[in-house]
């Protein structure tokens, strides 16, 4: 009798156990924060500053996403993940979204089981050596040692790149970027190569940036996005769209200083829609019409975003280059709001 | 006369209540329903990592160990490159674990045996040394002893440019021992032997000649305690291990040749690279471990009655002789059931490997591996399978060790 009431208990808790894991909104709004994922630490993409507090152009976008959702752009705990640790942090639901400089491949969209919400960076692996090396083309780089980030897609395209091209290597795996930096430093290796805006950043806070250069060669497609878990729909187009809000207000013009003023009404329907002043987007997914408003007066447009944490007036000094917005040459277009 | 008390009741059968309170069958109603309740719990954790796989979309298949890794490793000690398959990289990182564990153990041992035995010596300096020394690595988490060994060697050693020659024939540092070692802040590269056919030839007799030293050693030991003969050993030990060996190698022209490191574009060329990786590894599991073995070697030695050495100074044994003919042997009864579980911990540890980037079997099928291919289930059981059959192995070797020297009761 007693073993099958517990049978029963057992039976219930197991599937309580299996079903948990679907309405990511309701479980964010009743917990009333956003558990982002992020670097372990990359200036400019996700950094904790002087007072401790996380900021960067990755945290920028889970705390768009936190002004949308919740009304509070602060209302973000940061997870700091290693390229290793990333995915089963999300898998297993200890982040709700992953804003870390991670490359949408098709495995990891398909296979592992994420949905990436769309690219907000668009780079490319690159090579970075000391300027006394006198190394001027990564073909040069034979028999020498690489530091690598592991659990990343630049171990697999490095592989790839020095098999092509015939030339010997040896690899000095690394768990992150702040180790990474320790050992090229150190010489203990004579590059390190990731995506080409991390050697940026990397490169900012070296004492003497000048005393490195970055190889021209760029090996590898990397865009970068967020990504949430497959399976929760409501949840990967609040990210998406909240992206995408981001990148139309640049596109219109919609910035921090004038998202209020323009939300009192334009002539322009587009920006009307985007800030909930005509139609009501924000309730076909579960939100209030002014969400994107929100998260556009919380951390700026996508141009803003970039200036501030990434562009060319910051130490990392990343031009626009392919993240420009459509109209100017860039890869930046967000589909219509309508 | 019989039938006084305690008449047999009279027989009502079999009932229900007598499983709870018939002492004759209380204790299997427990187990049964311990089982169950055990097999119910596991039956659940299962079920419910059926279920949360399936939620998740993910199917549970080792099919990617079959597929192609694509990722380096820097030390392999079997082929390896990109194009082999994820099998193929646990294989490298699995003997990468064995070959720093199996260094571990013997350092360990040496430096354990040496520390134990110096930590009880008369002598005040020798003895504060070694329990400093115990103290400092049993107290302090193994991860710090292996980021600090491997920091030390990657900032406080040179770089491999630092070994050039200028025009005015100077350099920032040179090699040691008549150019043939060279320490670096990626590694230490020492020459390497590279020899033909001929060359294992001279192995074998090399081998074969240590083989002769312990045949003669217990030939040695049966004269003494058949005829009370002494026989020399220490000088045909020492003729047996350099005599045919020389001969052969000299007879069959030098087969065996030193492949010199040089330095060479960016890093020093031949010879073979020990990677600070391994060399952190290392040291950093063999001192601390070396700490705990330490404590247990001298555990032994204090566990041995003070008689017995009384009794070997009165037949006249000098103390060093007395630790080795009559001390140690007892103690190793004492020392070595603690010692298996001190090689099994050594084992385990190696897997803090990562914290350096050594690439071992944690690194690639528990790490890369995981992370390229998004099977950590299956690749954590793997893992887990293989730390459990290597620690059973070790524990069974030292079994078989621990039954030859414990003492024999007839």
């Amino acid at each position: 009798m007693k073993t099958s009431v517990l049978f029963g208990a057992l039976t219930v808790a197991g599937l309580a156990a299996g079903t948990a894991s679907a309405q990511t909104l309701a479980d964010v709004q009743e917990a009333g924060v956003l558990d982002c994922g992020v670097a372990t630490g990359l200036t400019g993409f996700a950094s904790p500053n002087a007072a401790g507090e996380w900021e960067g152009f990755d945290v920028s976008f889970c705390r768009a996403v936190a002004a949308a959702v919740l009304d509070d752009p602060m209302a973000v705990n940061f997870v700091p993940t290693t390229g290793q640790t990333r995915f089963t942090a999300l898998a297993s639901g200890e982040v709700d979204l992953l804003a870390r400089n991670t490359t949408w491949t098709f495995s990891r969209d398909v296979d592992l089981g994420f949905e990436f919400v769309g690219v907000n960076y668009y780079d490319g692996q690159g090579f970075m050596v000391p300027r006394e090396l006198g190394v001027t083309s990564a073909r040069d780089l034979d028999g020498a040692t690489v530091c690598i980030q592991t659990g990343t897609t630049t171990e697999l395209n490095l592989a790839d790149y020095f098999r092509v091209n015939n030339i010997s290597y040896e690899p000095v795996p690394v768990e992150t970027n702040a180790e990474a930096q320790q050992q090229y430093l150190a010489n203990a290796c004579d590059v390190y190569t990731t995506d080409a805006s991390g050697l940026a950043a990397t490169r900012a806070t070296f004492e003497n940036p000048g005393d490195h250069v970055i190889l021209p060669e760029i090996i590898s497609k990397e865009p970068l996005g967020p990504l949430v878990r497959h399976g929760d729909n409501q949840w990967g187009d609040i990210a998406r769209w909240t992206l995408n809000a981001l990148i139309a207000a640049e596109e219109l013009g919609v910035t921090s200083a004038n998202v209020a003023e323009l939300a009192e009404g334009t002539d322009n329907p587009e920006i009307n829609r985007l800030l909930g002043t005509e139609g009501d987007l924000g309730a076909m997914f579960g939100l209030d019409s002014d969400w994107a408003q929100r998260a556009i007066a919380a951390v700026g447009n996508y141009g803003e975003i970039f200036e501030q944490n990434i562009g060319e007036s910051t130490p990392i000094g990343l031009a626009r280059g392919l993240n420009a917005q459509w109209t100017e040459g860039g890869l930046l277009y967000s589909p219509p709001f309508r | 006369m019989s039938t006084t008390t305690d008449a047999p009741a009279p027989d009502q059968g079999f009932r229900l209540n007598q499983l709870i309170y018939d002492t004759r069958y209380r204790s299997m109603t427990i187990q049964i329903v311990a089982l169950i309740v055990l097999l119910t719990f596991f039956g659940w954790l299962i079920n419910n990592t059926i279920e949360n796989l399936e939620a998740l979309g993910k199917d549970f298949d080792f099919g990617f160990l079959g597929q192609r890794a694509g990722y380096d490793i820097n030390q392999v000690l079997i082929p390896y490159d990109s194009g082999s398959t994820h099998g193929r990289a646990a294989l490298v990182g699995i003997l990468n674990t064995l070959l720093v564990a199996v260094l571990g153990c013997i350092l360990a041992t040496v430096v354990g045996v040496l520390a134990g035995v110096l930590r009880l010596s008369k002598n005040w300096v020798v003895g504060r040394l070694m329990t400093v020394y115990v103290e400092a690595f049993r107290n302090i988490p193994l991860l710090l002893w292996i980021i600090l060994i491997f920091a030390l060697m990657t900032e406080a050693t040179p770089q491999p440019r630092a070994f050039l020659v200028d025009e005015s024939g100077n350099a920032d540092a040179s090699m040691l021992l008549w150019d043939s070692v060279a320490i670096t802040n990626r590694g230490v590269f020492i020459p390497a032997p590279v020899g033909g056919a001929a060359a294992w030839f001279v192995v074998g007799v090399f081998l074969a000649s240590i083989a002769a030293i312990f045949l003669w050693r217990r030939y040695a030991v049966k004269k003494l305690l058949d005829e009370g003969k002494v026989v020399p050993t220490l000088l045909p030990s020492i003729l047996l291990f350099f005599v045919p060996t020389l001969v052969v190698f000299f007879l069959l022209g030098r087969p065996i040749s030193l492949a010199y490191p040089e330095l060479g574009g960016f890093n020093f060329n031949g010879g073979i690279q020990v990677r600070n990786s391994l060399v952190a590894l290392w040291l950093a599991l063999s001192l601390y471990t070396g700490a705990f073995i330490a404590e247990i070697v001298r555990g032994g030695i204090l566990a041995i009655s003070k008689g017995q050495t009384e009794a070997a100074y009165a037949l006249g044994l000098r103390s060093g002789v007395t630790m080795r003919l009559v001390i140690l042997p007892q103690a190793l009864r004492v020392i070595i059931p603690p010692l298996i579980s001190q090689y099994l911990n050594l084992t385990k540890n190696s897997s803090l490997a990562i914290a350096v980037g050594y690439m071992d079997v944690r690194s690639t099928l528990g790490g890369i591996t995981i992370n390229q291919t998004g099977k950590e289930l299956e690749g954590m059981l793997l893992l887990g399978l293989f730390y459990l059959l290597i620690s059973l192995l070790i524990s069974g070797a030292m079994n078989i060790y621990n039954n030859r020297v414990k003492l024999k009761e007839r």
